[in-house]
C-alpha cells in the first residue's frame, strides 16, 4: 500500500519485489559460517574466569598454579591490558573486558586463560585464586538513587547538575528535553493523569553466543574472525586496547546470529586477542550461554513517573515524564536516548522530559534495538490510553488529534519533514483486525511507537566482471537479509537482472570504514552508498560506450541496462549491453568499478501503530497474544518480504519483554536465570500470526524514499499488551514483565477492593 | 585421559570417531567431525539450534553423548537435500523469508523435518508446538509456520 | 569421567554399589547432561541404562502396565492402550520439554532426578503408581511416592535403580488428569501442579479418589484431606470449593525465580478443581 505523491516518479522494476537471498542457500544447508563455525590450525581454548560477587575490590590475583598446568598456554589479568586509568572513553570498554580494581557485577570477568582443549581451560580456571573484599552491591534502580544506597564509583557527581553536587551518588548524569511551560499547561487541563511504572531488565537474547577466532603474530599482525555486528568498531576498539596498528589488524566478520545492538560492543574479543599475542597461537573464544547473559549487555531497568493533561476536547496541554534508566557500573546515555523519545510521536506546546542516568552492580548496557525507546513508551502509552479512557474518546482518535506531523516541533528538538505517524494511526483505525470480536476475558489494547534511526559512515564496492556480472562488495554486516536488498537496489540502479549481481560483506582490509550495523541503518545507508556507487559505475560504463562507438559521452545515455547512443546523427547504433560492455573493458581502459564512501545522512525518522488483542485467564493471570497487528512507515520497502519480517521480529521481542522476559537477581546481587529455561522468550505456541501492514510514506532524504525499519516495531508491545490487558479483566499494569504472578495479583487487589 | 572408540552413521554415511566420555554429540559432530550446521545456543536443551535426527526422532545433540552414538543413525542438515536437490523445507524456508539471521535454521529444519515425518498434515497449532523447542529470535515464527505449512503441501504431493 | 554401558540389570547395579566415586545412572540424559554442563555434578562414572534388555518397552499384563526405566516419555503417548487407560499420567509425562526432550527423557529419570516440580511424579502419584527396584540386595517394589526425599534426593540406596513404573488394572468408570501452570505455553518448568485421580461408582458419585500436587513443597504432595473431600459427591461446586481450600492449605511453597508463595497456593487450588473436573468426565461422569 502506498500513501503519498509520486515521490520520484519512478516506477520500480527489482526494488519491491521478492527474490531470494543470495546467502540463503548456505543457511538452509548448514553451509553457512557464524562465529564459532570457524577454526585455526594450533588454536588453544580461550575461557574467562568471572566474578561471583556483585560488588568486590580485587586485592590480589594469583595465576602462579594456572599457568604451571600442563597445556595452559596463557593466562592474563588486567595486569596484561593497558593501563587507561588516567580516565577516558576507552577506559570503561577496558574495564568491563576485564575488571581492574573492582568487580562491579555478577559475571564480571576478572582473568582468562588459553589452553590446548577445554577441560584444560575449565581445571586453570580453577586453580587461579582471586582475593575478593566483598563489598556492599546495589542492583534497583530506585533503591540506588536512595541516601546511603552503596556507592559503585567514590568519585561519580551527578553531570548536567547546576551547581555539581558536593556528595558522590549513583547517579551519573542528569538530562533534559522539552519546550513550553508545562505548569501552565497543566493550570488548563480538565483531566490529569500522573502515573509511575517500571520495567525490569531484559536482553537482546541472540541465538548465537558471543564467539571469535583471535590470531596475533609476534611482528604486530593480527586477525580476527568474529560475529559482530561492526567489524570496523572491533577493530578500531581491539587495535587500541591492544596497542596494535589498526591497518594491522585484519577483521572478518563472520555470518551474525542475531545481534539486535549487543554485538555491537566488545566483550572478550581483546582477552582472545590478548591470549594469543602471549600464547602465540590462535585463540577461540566463545562465550557459554550462562556468560551471555551474565557478561554481555543487557537493556537498563528502569522507573518513570508521567503526568499528562488535557481538555476535554482532547487536546494534551501538558506532558511530563521523569525517568530514570539504570545502567551497569559504567555512565552512558540510556537516559537520555530514554528522554528523547518519550513524547516524540505528539504535537505538543507544553512538554518537559528528565532523564537520569544511575548505575547498579549490574553487567554493562548495550544497545537493544530502539534502545531506551520501549521503556518509555510502554509508560507515556500506558498514560495517554488511560488519559483517553478518562476523557471518554477512542484512544486511536486521541492519539491522532495529538499526533506530530510535517512542521512539527518534537519533543526533543528537530522540527519534523513528512512523518508516517498520522497515517500509521488513520490505518489503524481502518484495519479489519480493529473489528475482530472478541470472546470471554480477551481485549484489545493499541499504542504507537517512534525511532529516529541513523546513517552514518558507509562505503560500498561495485566491481563489473568481465562476464557483466556484478560484484557488490558492503562494509555493513548482514543481520536480516539486506544483501538480498542491496542486490536488488543495485540490479535497480543498472537495470539488469537481480541474479547477476552479488552481495558479499567484505572484510576491513579490503574496504573502507563502515559504522556498525545498528539504528536500522543497515539497508538505508547501504542502499544510500550502493546507489551512488553504481552511479558512478554507470559513468564509467557510459565512457566505454562512448569510446567503442567513437562518440561524445555527452552523447551515451544509459537505460534499462543499457548504453545507448541518443540523437539522430547515431540513429543506426545498437544499444550496448552491460555484459558487452564488460567484455570489451580489457581493451577499453580496464576492470570497471564504481565506488561510494559517505556518511548517509537522514535515515528518517519511523512512526508505528500497533494493534494487540490478548486472553486473560482470569483465575491464574496467564496471558497469551490471540491477535497482534503492526502498522509501520517504511518510506520504501526494498524487500517487502524482508521489511515484515523486521516488523514481526520486533513485534515478538516487545511481546516476550511485555509478558515475561526479566534478569531476577537474589538479594546477594547474582543473577538467578542466566539461561533459555528461566529467561523465558516467546517459543513457537506462544505467538499467533503477526499481520503487517507496510506503509509508505517516502523519506525525501533517499533516492527511493528508504527509512530505516529494523527498529520502531519493538517499541509499542509494551504497551500494547498492557493497554489490551487492561480491556481484558479491567486491571492496568505499571510493572513489566506482566507476568502471570503480577496480573494474578493485580486482579486479586482489584476484587478485595 | 583414554578415548571411547565410537561407530556410527551420520547421513547415510558409517563414520569412525574417537571421543572422551564427558564430549557431547554436538561436540563431536562441531569439533572432531566438521559438521557445524549444528549449533550450540544454549548447551542445555532450552534451544534447539543443536536438534539432530537419531534413529527417527529428533534430540538435542547437546544433551547426548558422544558415546552414545554407538550404533544409531543420526541426521544433521547437512544432510537433508538429496545432492543437489534441496529438500521441500529447506526451498519453502527461502520461499517464505522464514530466515532472518539464519542460526536457529538448521534446528528448525531438522525439528519440522521429523514432525512432518511423523505428522504429515498438522495444523497451525501442531506445529506450533512440535516447533516450541526451537527458539527463533529474528522472525517471531510467522513465516516459518507458513513455511512449514506449504511444505507439508508440496511433501504430500498436493 | 568414565562411561559404561552395561548390557544387564545385575551389572547396571553392581558398577553403581561399586563405584568409588561419583556415579549416576543416564537414561534419557536430559537432566543429568544439563547438571553437568552447570558444574552442578561432575560425575567419576556414567551408566548408559538403554543397552539392558526389557528396560526400553512397555508391557501390557493382566495385571496392569510396566513400563521400563529406559522408555522416553515420547513412547509413552504413542502407546494407545497406556494411553487410553491413564490419559493423566500420559498427558503428565509428555509435558515433560519439547519434542526434542519428549525423545529422550524417561518417567524413572523425572522421578529419580527429584525435582519438586518434576510433572510426571503428582500424575504417577495419584495413579498409586508403584516402583520396582533392582539392586544389590533382593527386588523391591514400593510405592512410588515413597521415592522422593527432597530436592535432588531420593531414597534409594548405593547401588539401586529403578527398574520399572508400575501402574495397575484399572477399575471401570475411572480417569485421571494432570494440569501444570506455566508462564508460556510450552518449554517452562512447572510453577505449580496438580494430578487427579478418579474411579466412579454407577451413579456418577465419586467412590475414590487420589490428589497430588507439584512444586509446592521439596516433595510431590499427596494430599488424603484434598480426596476426601470430593469422595461422594458429583463434583458440585461445594465439593469444588473444599478440594481446592484443602489443597491451597496443604501447600508449602517458596517464593521463586518462577512463581511467588501467593500465586502458587492461590493456582494450586485452581488447577485441582479444573483436572478434578477433567478427570471426571473421563471417568464417565457427566
Amino acid at each position: 500500500m502506498t500513501l503519498g505523491a509520486d515521490f520520484t516518479g519512478q516506477k520500480f522494476k527489482s526494488v519491491g519485489t521478492r527474490p531470494l537471498r543470495p546467502d540463503g542457500v548456505d543457511k538452509v544447508t548448514g553451509r553457512a559460517r557464524y562465529g564459532a563455525d570457524f577454526n585455526m590450525p594450533g588454536q588453544l581454548v580461550g575461557r574467562v574466569l568471572r566474578s561471583p560477587h556483585a560488588h568486590a575490590k580485587i586485592k590480589k590475583i594469583d595465576t602462579s598454579r594456572a599457568e604451571k598446568l600442563k597445556g595452559v598456554k596463557a593466562v592474563i589479568t588486567a595486569a596484561d591490558l593497558p593501563d587507561l586509568t588516567g580516565g577516558g572513553d576507552m577506559f570503561d570498554i577496558l574495564d568491563n573486558c576485564m575488571a581492574r580494581k573492582k568487580a562491579f557485577y555478577d559475571g564480571h570477568a576478572v582473568a582468562a586463560v588459553a589452553a590446548i582443549d577445554a577441560p584444560t581451560a575449565k581445571k586453570a580456571l580453577k586453580l587461579i585464586k582471586v582475593d575478593y573484599e566483598v563489598l556492599p552491591h546495589v542492583t534497583d534502580v530506585d533503591e540506588a538513587v536512595k541516601p546511603g544506597a552503596p556507592l559503585l564509583h567514590k568519585h561519580m557527581f551527578t553531570g548536567g547538575v547546576e551547581p555539581k553536587p558536593k556528595k558522590p551518588s549513583n547517579i551519573a548524569n542528569r538530562c533534559q528535553y522539552g519546550h513550553g511551560d508545562t505548569e501552565a499547561g497543566f493550570k488548563e487541563a480538565d483531566v490529569i493523569i500522573e502515573r509511575s511504572y517500571r520495567t525490569e531488565q531484559t536482553h537482546q537474547g541472540y541465538i548465537e553466543p558471543h564467539a571469535c577466532v583471535a590470531s596475533v603474530s609476534p611482528d604486530g599482525t593480527a586477525e580476527m574472525w568474529v560475529c559482530t555486528q561492526g567489524h570496523f568498531v572491533y577493530r578500531q576498539q581491539c587495535a587500541e586496547l591492544l596497542g596494535i596498528d589498526v591497518s594491522k589488524l585484519r577483521v572478518t566478520s563472520s555470518e551474525i546470529g542475531g545481534g539486535f545492538g549487543g554485538k555491537t560492543h566488545i566483550w572478550a574479543e581483546p582477552l582472545a586477542l590478548a591470549l594469543s599475542r602471549k600464547a602465540n597461537r590462535p585463540v577461540k573464544l566463545v562465550m557459554s550461554r550462562e556468560e551471555v547473559f551474565r557478561a554481555s549487555g543487557p537493556t537498563s531497568a528502569t522507573s518513570v513517573d508521567v503526568k499528562l493533561g488535557a481538555k476535554k476536547d482532547g487536546t494534551i496541554t501538558a506532558a511530563e515524564a521523569t525517568l530514570r534508566y539504570s545502567n551497569g557500573p559504567y555512565a552512558g546515555m540510556w537516559a537520555e536516548l530514554g528522554a528523547m523519545t518519550s513524547f516524540a510521536c505528539y504535537d505538543l506546546t507544553n512538554v518537559k522530559t528528565v532523564g537520569y542516568e544511575v548505575l547498579v552492580n549490574r553487567p554493562k548496557v548495550a544497545a537493544y534495538r530502539a534502545p531506551s525507546a520501549p521503556m518509555a513508551a510502554f509508560a507515556i502509552e500506558s498514560a495517554m490510553d488511560e488519559l483517553a479512557q478518562q476523557i471518554g474518546m477512542d484512544p486511536v482518535k486521541f492519539r491522532i488529534k495529538n499526533a506530530a506531523k510535517e512542521g512539527t516541533k518534537s519533543s526533543y528538538g528537530p522540527v519534523y519533514g513528512p512523518i508516517g505517524i498520522g497515517p500509521t494511526l488513520e490505518a489503524s483505525l481502518k484495519h479489519p483486525h480493529m473489528k475482530a470480536k472478541l470472546g470471554k476475558n480477551q481485549g484489545r489494547g493499541m499504542a504507537c511507537g517512534f525511532w529516529f534511526n541513523f546513517g552514518g559512515q558507509t562505503c560500498t564496492d561495485l566491481n563489473i566482471g568481465v562476464d557483466g556480472t556484478v560484484a557488490l562488495a558492503v562494509g555493513t554486516v548482514d543481520v536480516g537479509g539486506s544483501r538480498a536488498s542491496l542486490s536488488l537496489v543495485c540490479a535497480e540502479e543498472l537495470g539488469i537482472p537481480y541474479e547477476q549481481v552479488k552481495a558479499v560483506v567484505a572484510d576491513t582490509s579490503t574496504l573502507g570504514h563502515n559504522d556498525m550495523t545498528d539504528g536500522s541503518r543497515g539497508t538505508f545507508s547501504s542502499s544510500m552508498a550502493t546507489i551512488f556507487a553504481a552511479r558512478n559505475a554507470i559513468k564509467v560504463l557510459r565512457e566505454r560506450a562512448a569510446q567503442m562507438w567513437d562518440i561524445s559521452v555527452d552523447d551515451v545515455v544509459w537505460e534499462d541496462g543499457q548504453a545507448k547512443a541518443k540523437g539522430q546523427k547515431h540513429g543506426n547504433l545498437a544499444p550496448l549491453s552491460l555484459k558487452e560492455i564488460a567484455a570489451a573493458a580489457p581493451n577499453t581502459g580496464g576492470p570497471i568499478a564504481g565506488h561510494s564512501e559517505i556518511v548517509a545522512d537522514g535515515a528518517g525518522v519511523s512512526f508505528a501503530t500497533h494493534i494487540c488483542d490478548v486472553e486473560v485467564d482470569p483465575e491464574t493471570g496467564a496471558t497469551r497474544v490471540v491477535r497482534y497487528t503492526v502498522v509501520q512507515d517504511a518510506g520504501k520497502a526494498v524487500h517487502p518480504s524482508y521489511v515484515e519480517g523486521q516488523y514481526q521480529g520486533g513485534a515478538a521481542q516487545g511481546i516476550g519483554w511485555a509478558l515475561n522476559e526479566e534478569y531476577i537477581y537474589g538479594k546477594d546481587g547474582r543473577l538467578q536465570n542466566p539461561g533459555f529455561l528461566d529467561y523465558r522468550i516467546p517459543v513457537c505456541s506462544d505467538l499467533p500470526m503477526i499481520d503487517t501492514q507496510i506503509l509508505e510514506i517516502p523519506n525525501p532524504k533517499h533516492p527511493y524514499g528508504v527509512r530505516g525499519v529494523g527498529e520502531t516495531s519493538i517499541v509499542p508491545p509494551l504497551a500494547a499488551i498492557a493497554n489490551a490487558v487492561s480491556n481484558a479483566v479491567g486491571v492496568r499494569m505499571t510493572h513489566i514483565p506482566m507476568s502471570p504472578p503480577r496480573i494474578l495479583a493485580a486482579l486479586e487487589k482489584k476484587k478485595a477492593h | 585421559m583414554g578415548g571411547i572408540a565410537v561407530t556410527t552413521t551420520i547421513n547415510g554415511d558409517e563414520v569412525d570417531f574417537v571421543c572422551h566420555a564427558e564430549e557431547t554429540l554436538l561436540d563431536v559432530l562441531r569439533d572432531r567431525l566438521g559438521l557445524t550446521g549444528a549449533k550450540e545456543g544454549c548447551g542445555t536443551g532450552d534451544c534447539g539450534a543443536c536438534s539432530v535426527i537419531m534413529d527417527g526422532r529428533v534430540v538435542c545433540s547437546c544433551l547426548v553423548l558422544g558415546a552414545e552414538a554407538e550404533g544409531k543413525k543420526i541426521g544433521t542438515v547437512e544432510g537433508m537435500a538429496s545432492g543437489d536437490k534441496l529438500h521441500p523445507l529447506q526451498t519453502k524456508f527461502l520461499e517464505h523469508a522464514a530466515l532472518q539471521c539464519g542460526v536457529c535454521t538448521p534446528g528448525f529444519l531438522i525439528a519440522a523435518k521429523a514432525l512432518l515425518d511423523r505428522n504429515p498434515d498438522p495444523s497451525e497449532e501442531e506445529i506450533r508446538y512440535g516447533l516450541a523447542g526451537n527458539l527463533c529470535r529474528c522472525t517471531g515464527y510467522d513465516k516459518i509456520v507458513r513455511a512449514v505449512q506449504d511444505a507439508a503441501k508440496v511433501m504430500k504431493g498436493a | 569421567m568414565q562411561y559404561a554401558r552395561p548390557s544387564s540389570i545385575k551389572e547396571a547395579s553392581g558398577l553403581l554399589a561399586k563405584a568409588r566415586g561419583k556415579a549416576f545412572v543416564l537414561a534419557g540424559g536430559t537432566d543429568l547432561l544439563v547438571r553437568m554442563k552447570g558444574d552442578f555434578v561432575e560425575p567419576d562414572l556414567i551408566v548408559d541404562i538403554k543397552a539392558i534388555k526389557g528396560l526400553n518397552e512397555i508391557k501390557k499384563t493382566a495385571k496392569g502396565f510396566s513400563i521400563g526405566a529406559a522408555v522416553p516419555c515420547a513412547a509413552m503417548g504413542e502407546n494407545k492402550a497406556l494411553k487410553k487407560a491413564w490419559p493423566g499420567v500420559v498427558e503428565a509425562a509428555n509435558l515433560i520439554g519439547s519434542d526434542q526432550i519428549q525423545g529422550r527423557c524417561t518417567a524413572a529419570g523425572n522421578l529419580c532426578n527429584a525435582s519438586p516440580a518434576a510433572d510426571s511424579v503428582p500424575a504417577l502419584v495419584a495413579a498409586g503408581a508403584k516402583v520396582v527396584i533392582a539392586g544389590p540386595k533382593k527386588k523391591r517394589t514400593v510405592a512410588i511416592e515413597k521415592i522422593p526425599a527432597g530436592p535432588g534426593k531420593t531414597t534409594l540406596a548405593k547401588g539401586e535403580i529403578v527398574e520399572a513404573i508400575q501402574l495397575d488394572k484399572r477399575p471401570a468408570r475411572s480417569g485421571d488428569a494432570y494440569l501444570r501452570f506455566i508462564p508460556r505455553s510450552e518449554m517452562d518448568i512447572a510453577v505449580v501442579s496438580a494430578g487427579v485421580n478418579l474411579t466412579l461408582d454407577g451413579k456418577g458419585v465419586v467412590k475414590a479418589a487420589r490428589v497430588a500436587l507439584g512444586a509446592v513443597a521439596p516433595t510431590v504432595l499427596l494430599l488424603p484431606k484434598a480426596a476426601k473431600a470430593i469422595v461422594g459427591s458429583k463434583l458440585d461446586e461445594e465439593a469444588l470449593e473444599k478440594l481446592a481450600a484443602a489443597c491451597s492449605a496443604a501447600c508449602r511453597p517458596i517464593d521463586d525465580k518462577r512463581g511467588t508463595v501467593d500465586f502458587r497456593i492461590k493456582v494450586a487450588g485452581v488447577l485441582a478443581r479444573r483436572a478434578a473436573k477433567i478427570a471426571y468426565k473421563r471417568a464417565g461422569g457427566k
